[in-house]
């Protein structure tokens, strides 16, 4: 049941991934997509509700 | 003759240690056995409940769309929050994850969505499903609708298991390959998991504009019906068995819970201290075993199983702990 020392290996892992979607995220907004987010998002988007 | 005293003096100090030694596992023993027999009482769900209504009211907090039938158009919407929170509801103020997602992969201009998707793997690093037992509003919806009395509530059934494999599923095929491939002349691709599934798009968005706009109203037809029979077998379901869009069919929980094994806030059982009563495992309503896996995909982070543990074995936070079970 005791497995010593995967805890702090998976926590790692944990860590770094969570900087790589931190680089994700910031070359996402460089490339511009963050305005395709806000664009979708300000209109009522008809598929969502059912209507498109 | 000194060798063979000091002989008879280690082997009594032997006896006598080991006597000790029993009767302190004895003692120990006695203690798990005690502890074991206080099991069975569920735990309240309500100081959790408390929290997802508050990040529910606050990030659906724009009271004129629900007043004038329109929904948010400030700078909040650039960005994402971490639960299903359909972005046509009338008072939502950030973007789902989902919704952008497939707006993004399904645009003319990118083949592929860093930023929701970077949001993502940052959120499900740090935390994994913790979102979805505390951040998510669909969730909260589902947990008070399993709340409702039923004669005979379904805990599990036999394809249980397989079923849950659905919404990774769901996730390729709606939420990136047919966005991403399904385009229209122009290169644009539709939100086919928001246009043919989901749920709460029909709920925190459909029902609200359709009732408050009378234009949507005139413009509603078969596709409106579907989501809504959708809508209603997922709410009619949610009385008989616990959370079935998030077990079933939920590509957002489905993103989260490949990160629940790995991610830095995580659950953990104290091998030394369980004493195998079984009561977490029996609290759990995701049918999760704890004491076998304290990280399971499927494993919303709602901590009823610490609450019910009578031994006080099962913890949660963010730092490093050793020998402890993963
Ligand atoms: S599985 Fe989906 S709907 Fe359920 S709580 Fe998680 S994000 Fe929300
Ligand atoms: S294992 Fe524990 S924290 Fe996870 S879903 Fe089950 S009861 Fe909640
Ligand atoms: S971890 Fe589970 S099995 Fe172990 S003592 Fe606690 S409730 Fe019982």
């Amino acid at each position: 049941m005791s497995r010593p020392g995967l805890q702090g290996r998976s926590r790692r892992i944990g860590l770094l991934l969570a900087a790589a979607g931190l680089c994700l995220m910031g070359y996402g907004v460089f490339r511009g997509e963050m305005d395709i987010v806000f664009e979708k998002a300000v209109r009522i988007c008809m598929e969502c509700i059912g209507i498109g | 003759m000194d060798k063979e005293l000091n002989k008879d003096i280690d082997k009594t100090s032997v006896k006598v240690s080991n006597k000790k030694w029993d009767k302190k596992s004895d003692k120990e023993g006695n203690q798990k056995k005690k502890l074991a027999g206080k099991t069975g009482r569920q735990p309240s769900e309500w100081p959790r409940h408390g929290i997802q209504l508050l990040w529910a009211l606050i990030t659906n907090s724009y009271l004129a769309g629900f007043l004038q039938g329109r929904i948010y158009e400030g700078k909040l919407k650039n960005l994402c929050v971490p639960g299903l929170n359909c972005y046509s509801c009338p008072g939502a103020l950030g973007s789902c994850p989902i919704g952008a997602l497939q707006a993004v992969i399904g645009s003319r201009n990118y083949q592929w969505a860093f930023y929701v998707s970077g949001f993502l793997i940052f959120v499900g690093a740090l935390v994994g499903r913790f979102v979805c037992g505390f951040l998510c509003p669909f969730g909260l919806i589902q947990d008070l609708l399993h709340k409702i009395p039923f004669p005979k509530k379904l805990r599990t059934f036999r394809s249980d298991r397989l079923l849950r494999k659905l919404k990774y599923a769901i996730l390729i095929l709606f939420v990136i390959l047919l966005p991403m491939f399904l385009t229209d002349i122009l290169g644009q691709g539709s939100p086919w998991f928001c246009k043919l599934i989901c749920p709460a798009g029909t709920l925190e968005g459909g029902i609200p504009l359709v009732f408050l706009n009378s234009a949507m109203r005139s413009a509603i037809g078969w596709l409106y019906a579907w989501k809504n029979v959708l809508l209603s077998a997922i709410i009619l379901a949610s009385i008989v068995i616990y959370r079935p869009f998030c077990k079933y069919l939920c590509p957002l929980g489905a993103v989260y819970s490949v990160f629940n094994p790995i991610s830095v806030f995580r659950y953990r059982t104290d091998p030394d201290k369980c004493v195998s009563c079984g009561a977490c495992a029996r609290a759990c309503k995701m049918n999760c075993d704890p004491v076998k896996n304290s990280n399971d995909p499927e494993c919303i982070r709602c901590g009823l199983c610490k609450k019910a543990c009578p031994a006080g074995a099962i913890s949660c936070g963010w730092k490093e702990r050793e020998s402890l079970s993963d």
